[in-house]
């Protein structure tokens, strides 16, 4: 019994020890504003990681990046699901969210969007060998898949009838249309462009139109003056021709 | 911090709803788990060595994996094997009881060795069989020293059944997802959804006390 106290007494103040020692470093490392920023690192092309790494890339990261060095900050990037990205924002865990998130009132009302910075949209996408499914209205009675808290999520619920599987990831939702768990997904036009480009056109494709003009913004926490600063740090990389080069860069044509 | 009680009263059917399925994937995982659990956990012990080696190799990569990569595996590795669909109840029930089976047999055959092995050797100079002795006089004994262990398992894997919500499967934890990603209201529904399990595994401890009451010999 003596023996299991002085042990844990020596591993409580090894403990504390070694907690005093990283609140020194990093009161002496840190001169440099930090920005916190939170993603869903599986969304290529705006946030998915390096081939062979686990660094994340996309045209979301090289953005925030970029606007962070304008402004003077640190940027430290952290994954996570998407549905967990405005509550880790409102619970002070981040300071900013990138992740391709779409504009919507629902949001604004928990929290504060910077300007837009990329128009997106919604597709439907189907097996290759599907016939039956021209657009999103024959998806009645369906089964459709989507990722958790998009508005892709939100689009296949306002579907009649139709019953709506969510996933982590856009590519677990894709996953199941390969597997013939659903009929369709919904969800972004350039993420679904891609995944098709890196060879999911093997087994599939988009059908009908580019469904409700979605704005992209960052996200920061409810009435953050944070936004402002961003924006401000976007007008420059605007008018310096940077941003363009890196929307040219991660879509191969200049911003429309 | 101001809280949305409202929210979380209206959310709470829809959890409870969840709740039911948390208890029907766990309940089903551990009736099955309980059957393969027993047959590996004897074939761990027994003499024809084919038997126990493929009990081993069953218990080592089932302990010796997450159940998370086993419910991937199952669910979203398998269909690329096999060119079929697999069912999402399917691929719950199954992973999580082919787990808990793993586990069980652990139990089982911890119970069984427990039992001192004069009994056995008793049991065969009275002329009974191998299979006749573990089933009169062993396992009796046995069942009763395993209870606190399987209700353990129980609790275990009414906890662990949340990670099915990764393939989209709507229990317990999967609603409360769905809630907060609507609602952003995720110390409210974190809460709930902990209360709601609270409420199950407290149950379940109490319901294991009484059994273990109830199979006491002293």
């Amino acid at each position: 019994m003596k023996k299991v106290l002085v042990f844990l007494m020596t591993a409580i103040m090894a403990c504390s020890l070694l907690l005093t020692g990283c609140g020194g470093e990093e009161k002496k490392a840190e001169p440099a504003k930090v920005l916190r920023v939170g993603t869903e690192p599986a969304f290529a092309p705006f946030e998915f990681p390096k081939e062979g790494s686990s660094e994340l890339t996309g045209f979301d990261v090289e953005l925030i990046q970029a606007i962070g060095k304008q402004l003077g900050y640190k940027v430290e990037i952290s994954g996570m699901g998407f549905d967990a990205l405005i509550p880790a924002l409102n619970a002070g865990n981040i300071d900013a969210a990138i992740a391709g998130m779409t504009i919507t009132d629902e949001r604004k009302k928990a929290v504060t969007f910077s300007d837009p910075y990329y128009t997106s949209g919604l597709i439907v996408m189907v097996k290759k060998d599907n016939a039956d499914v021209k657009s999103i209205d024959d998806l009645k009675g369906k089964r459709i898949a989507a990722q958790i808290g998009t508005t892709g999520e939100m689009k296949a619920r306002s579907v009649e009838g139709a019953t709506v599987t969510t996933f982590n990831t856009q590519d677990e939702a894709a996953l199941e249309l390969k597997n013939g768990g659903v009929d369709a997904v919904i969800g972004d036009l350039p993420v679904m462009e891609y995944y098709l480009a890196k060879g999911g056109d093997k087994f599939a494709m988009t059908v009908g139109e580019k469904m409700e003009a979605e704005q992209y913004g960052i996200a920061v926490k409810k009435d953050s003056k944070l936004a402002a600063e961003l924006n401000k740090g976007m007008d420059e990389l605007k008018k310096s021709g940077e941003f363009d080069k890196l929307y040219k860069k991660w879509f191969g044509e200049a911003k429309k | 911090m101001d809280l949305n009680f409202d929210l979380m009263a209206r959310s709470f059917p829809l959890l409870l709803a969840g709740a039911g399925i948390t208890v029907e994937i766990t309940a089903m995982s551990v009736t099955l788990g309980l059957c393969i659990g027993c047959l590996v956990g004897i074939a761990r012990l027994c003499s024809v060595k084919p038997l126990r080696y493929l009990a081993n190799v069953y218990v080592d990569f089932i302990r010796g994996t997450p159940l998370l990569v086993q419910i991937f595996l199952v669910y979203f590795a398998l269909p690329g094997l096999t060119g079929s669909r697999v069912d999402p109840y399917f691929a719950a029930i199954s992973a999580c009881s082919i787990n808990s089976g793993a586990y069980i047999a652990e139990i089982f055959r911890a119970g069984i060795q427990s039992i001192d092995k004069g009994q056995m050797e008793a049991g065969r100079s009275l002329g009974m069989s191998w299979s006749q002795t573990m089933r009169y006089i062993i396992m009796p004994q046995a069942f009763k020293r395993i209870i606190p262990p399987l209700g353990n398992e129980f609790i275990a894997m009414l906890k662990d059944s949340s990670l099915v919500s990764v393939i989209g499967f709507e229990e317990l934890t999967r609603r409360g997802q769905l809630i907060i990603a609507r609602t952003y209201a995720s110390f409210e529904i974190w809460m709930a959804v902990a209360i709601i399990y609270l409420i199950m595994t407290f149950a379940v401890a109490r319901l294991v006390g009484v059994l273990e009451r109830r199979y006491d010999t002293k």
